[in-house]
């Protein structure tokens, strides 16, 4: 058999019928389902009288909307603030109820992040596919699974059917040789990726990590990587099967056990691309190149090194480029040659599917041991990617740590990545955010967004501006 | 889905690279359960000079005179004629829903974000990818003529201009046979109801974690 590149093996073992007209059924492991993108999905099987296919393929969470204010979560949703999101919330649980599909309620102690939990109850298996309607299902390919997001009319299609019609995507590889430097994180990689080859630069692909560099990282870092594959363009992100993936995975609640999981195991050692295997574009990196990365445009790439400079418009040769850096500038309300360095942080984001798992949480709070937050910076919010990964962090003493140094320590949810619920930027405000997007008003209205890992974020809360958090860890 | 045939209509210019899909349709509009609705809410940030809230009534709305679709000349658009990696970001579909209820009925554009992409073929909407010198060319014609207009013929694969130079475009075929007759695609699928029971049936036996937990 010709090498097949893992992409090529997940499609192969997941395709239920190629057409003649070049479409094809590929069959759907694994359905996770919130409460934005699924009301009018529901309503639509209703309306055609249909009825979920395969109900244990499903997985429910209330997670963008939801309140992460202690006080307000304690009372459920009857205490919600925002009635227009208390009933979308509400929705989502009767959907579940009437249909018959699990879903992990809002105080449940692993209720979370619909991209953290999946990986953390194991309902989201190596070799699965795996999605949902949000972009950043992506995320989930760091287990070797084809993940990624889907529109509302593909969750009534997926509900309906346990199929997708898909198109087949090309291949290609991310390769980071080397090793990443202290201080810089699995979230400076991808953004140096999404830097190099802009947010279209992965359309039409799926998007492998490979390399030293990736194989060094822990599942939640390479967690990191696939989530941001989408801002790439690339609307899945793989990394292949070792033994950290199946370390993770072991005694998960819905992981197999016993001789099952150890024959599952022996399948998903399998999931990784073969040698020789052919990928239709191949982009290398050295990891040692890499430095903390700060974005400081309204695309994610539109990003720096921190010890570089605001990139000046003059300079830029392509008039659409040029245009695009410009308005950039304007909106983010900087100066074109100004150092990264001298950006003011008005408030900080530790949190989102990109960097709320317990490692995210351990490299800030490493950065915010023993410090405090400037008196310049209005908030710092830390937000837990779930109930799991809160609770793991105060096992460990780190939401005393966060509360020393002035953070407020909330409850899991989406919050302040995209602000749906109350988590928000005001006008102008500069935002040092660990999140993935930093388009225009995404955190709130006329905010100002610099997507950063979770050290230099909690470096910014402490300095009041962008600073290369290797510096304080030196000193 | 209301079927796609052939389309003659208004085009709108939106002169910026990598519109994502939360300037097509911010998130407080989200909340909503429903499909539809959404069009006073497109593009809110740009279009209006307030923050908009969900359920507000948009007519009473300050209006930014700068922004293209609030110029006179493009009242009634129903093309969007648009630059590189058009609907990048998030999987809304709301982000389709909002051209659609705005009454846009094709987006023209060098190159488009996947997800996106698929969600336009869903609900009626077309997506048609032209080079970037003829997406070009096009810009320059719309600003330089009031009232400019396009025929979109999908059978032929074809977009007119007023002068009657024809540009193709390619499509799957798929999509075009379910476009052109408004086709429900779960159904569709419906019909291979078989070879998934027993691509289910074979997967129980070679991989039985996958399924039952």
């Amino acid at each position: 058999m010709q090498p097949r590149t893992l992409y090529d093996k997940l499609w192969d073992s997941h395709l239920v019928k190629q057409r003649d007209d070049g479409s094809a059924l590929i069959y759907i492991d694994r359905h996770l389902i919130h409460e934005v993108t699924s009301p009018q999905a529901f309503e639509g099987l209703s309306l055609a009288g249909r009825k979920p296919w395969r109900l244990d393929a499903n997985l429910a969470v209330p997670d963008h909307n939801v309140s992460t204010d202690p006080e307000e979560r304690k009372g459920g949703y009857a205490q919600m603030k925002d009635e227009v999101s208390r009933i979308q919330l509400q929705t989502l649980d009767d959907n579940c109820e009437r249909f018959g599909i699990r879903e992990i309620a809002l105080n449940d102690r692993r209720q979370g992040i619909v991209h953290v939990i999946g990986p953390e109850t194991g309902a989201v298996l190596p070799g699965m596919t795996v999605v949902c309607g949000d972009s950043h299902t992506s995320t989930h390919g760091a287990f070797g699974c084809l993940a990624h997001g889907i529109g509302t009319s593909e969750v009534e299609h997926v509900l309906a059917t346990q199929c997708l019609v898909t198109p087949r995507m090309k291949n290609m590889l991310v390769r980071v040789d080397g090793r990443l430097g202290a201080g810089v994180s699995a979230k400076d990689l991808v953004l140096a990726v999404i830097g190099r080859i802009g947010t279209a630069g992965g359309t039409g692909y799926a998007l492998e990590f490979g390399g030293e560099a990736v194989r060094e990282l822990s599942m939640e870092g390479r967690m990191t990587l696939c989530n941001m594959a989408i801002e790439a363009g690339a609307r899945a992100g793989l990394v292949g099967v070792d033994e950290k993936t199946i370390a993770y995975v072991q005694g998960r609640e819905f992981a197999p056990r016993g001789a099952q999981f150890e024959q599952a195991a022996a399948t998903w050692r399998g999931l990784v691309s073969d040698p020789g295997a052919v990928f239709d574009r191949v982009v290398e990196l050295r990891a040692e190149d890499i430095e903390p990365q700060v974005s400081w445009g309204n695309s994610p790439e539109m990003v720096s090194a921190v010890s570089a400079t605001v990139p000046d418009p003059g300079a830029i040769a392509d008039a659409e480029r040029r245009a695009g850096v410009a308005r950039a500038l304007e909106y983010m309300g900087l100066r074109p040659g100004m150092p990264i360095g001298d950006i003011r942080v008005d408030r900080v984001f530790i949190g989102s599917c990109t960097n709320s798992r317990i490692e995210d949480l351990r490299a800030a709070a490493a950065v915010a041991a023993g410090r405090r937050k400037a008196d310049s910076v209005k908030q710092v919010l830390v937000v837990p990617g779930s109930g799991q990964v809160k609770a793991q962090a105060e096992a460990e003493g780190l939401d005393r740590i966060f509360r020393e140094a002035g953070f407020e320590w909330r409850e899991p949810g989406c919050s302040m990545c995209l602000a749906m619920n109350a988590d928000k930027l005001l006008p102008g405000e500069h935002c040092a955010s660990t999140s993935n997007r930093n388009f225009e008003g995404r955190q709130g209205h006329g905010g100002r967004t610099h997507l950063v890992s979770p050290a230099m974020a909690a470096a910014a809360a402490v300095a009041g501006h962008f600073v290369d958090v290797r510096q304080m860890m030196n000193g | 889905m209301r079927a796609f045939t052939t389309h003659c209509g208004i085009v709108a210019p939106l002169d910026r690279a990598n519109v994502d899909t939360d300037l097509i349709i911010p998130k407080q509009f989200l909340k909503s359960i429903r499909r539809s609705g959404f069009g006073p809410n497109l593009f809110d940030a740009l279009r209006y000079l307030d923050e908009g809230v969900p359920d507000a009534d948009c007519s009473a709305r300050p209006l930014n005179p700068e922004f293209v679709l609030n110029q006179p000349r493009y009242r009634g658009a129903s093309i969007l004629l648009a630059r590189q990696n058009f609907g990048c970001g998030s999987s809304r579909e709301h982000a389709p829903w909002a051209l659609d209820d705005y009454g846009f009925r094709a987006v023209i554009a060098p190159s488009f974000a996947d997800i996106f992409f698929n969600n336009c073929f869903k609900n009626g909407l077309l997506p048609i990818v032209l080079d970037t010198e003829i997406v070009d060319s096009l810009f320059r014609q719309v600003e330089a003529t009031g009232g400019y207009t396009l025929t979109v013929d999908l059978p032929a694969q074809v977009v007119v201009l007023p002068d009657g130079t024809r540009h193709g475009f390619a499509i799957d075929a798929f999509r075009k046979h379910c476009l052109l007759h408004g086709l429900d695609d779960i159904g569709l699928t419906l019909q291979e109801a078989d070879a998934i029971r027993a691509f289910e049936a074979r997967q129980r036996v070679e991989s039985p974690w996958l399924q039952g937990a």
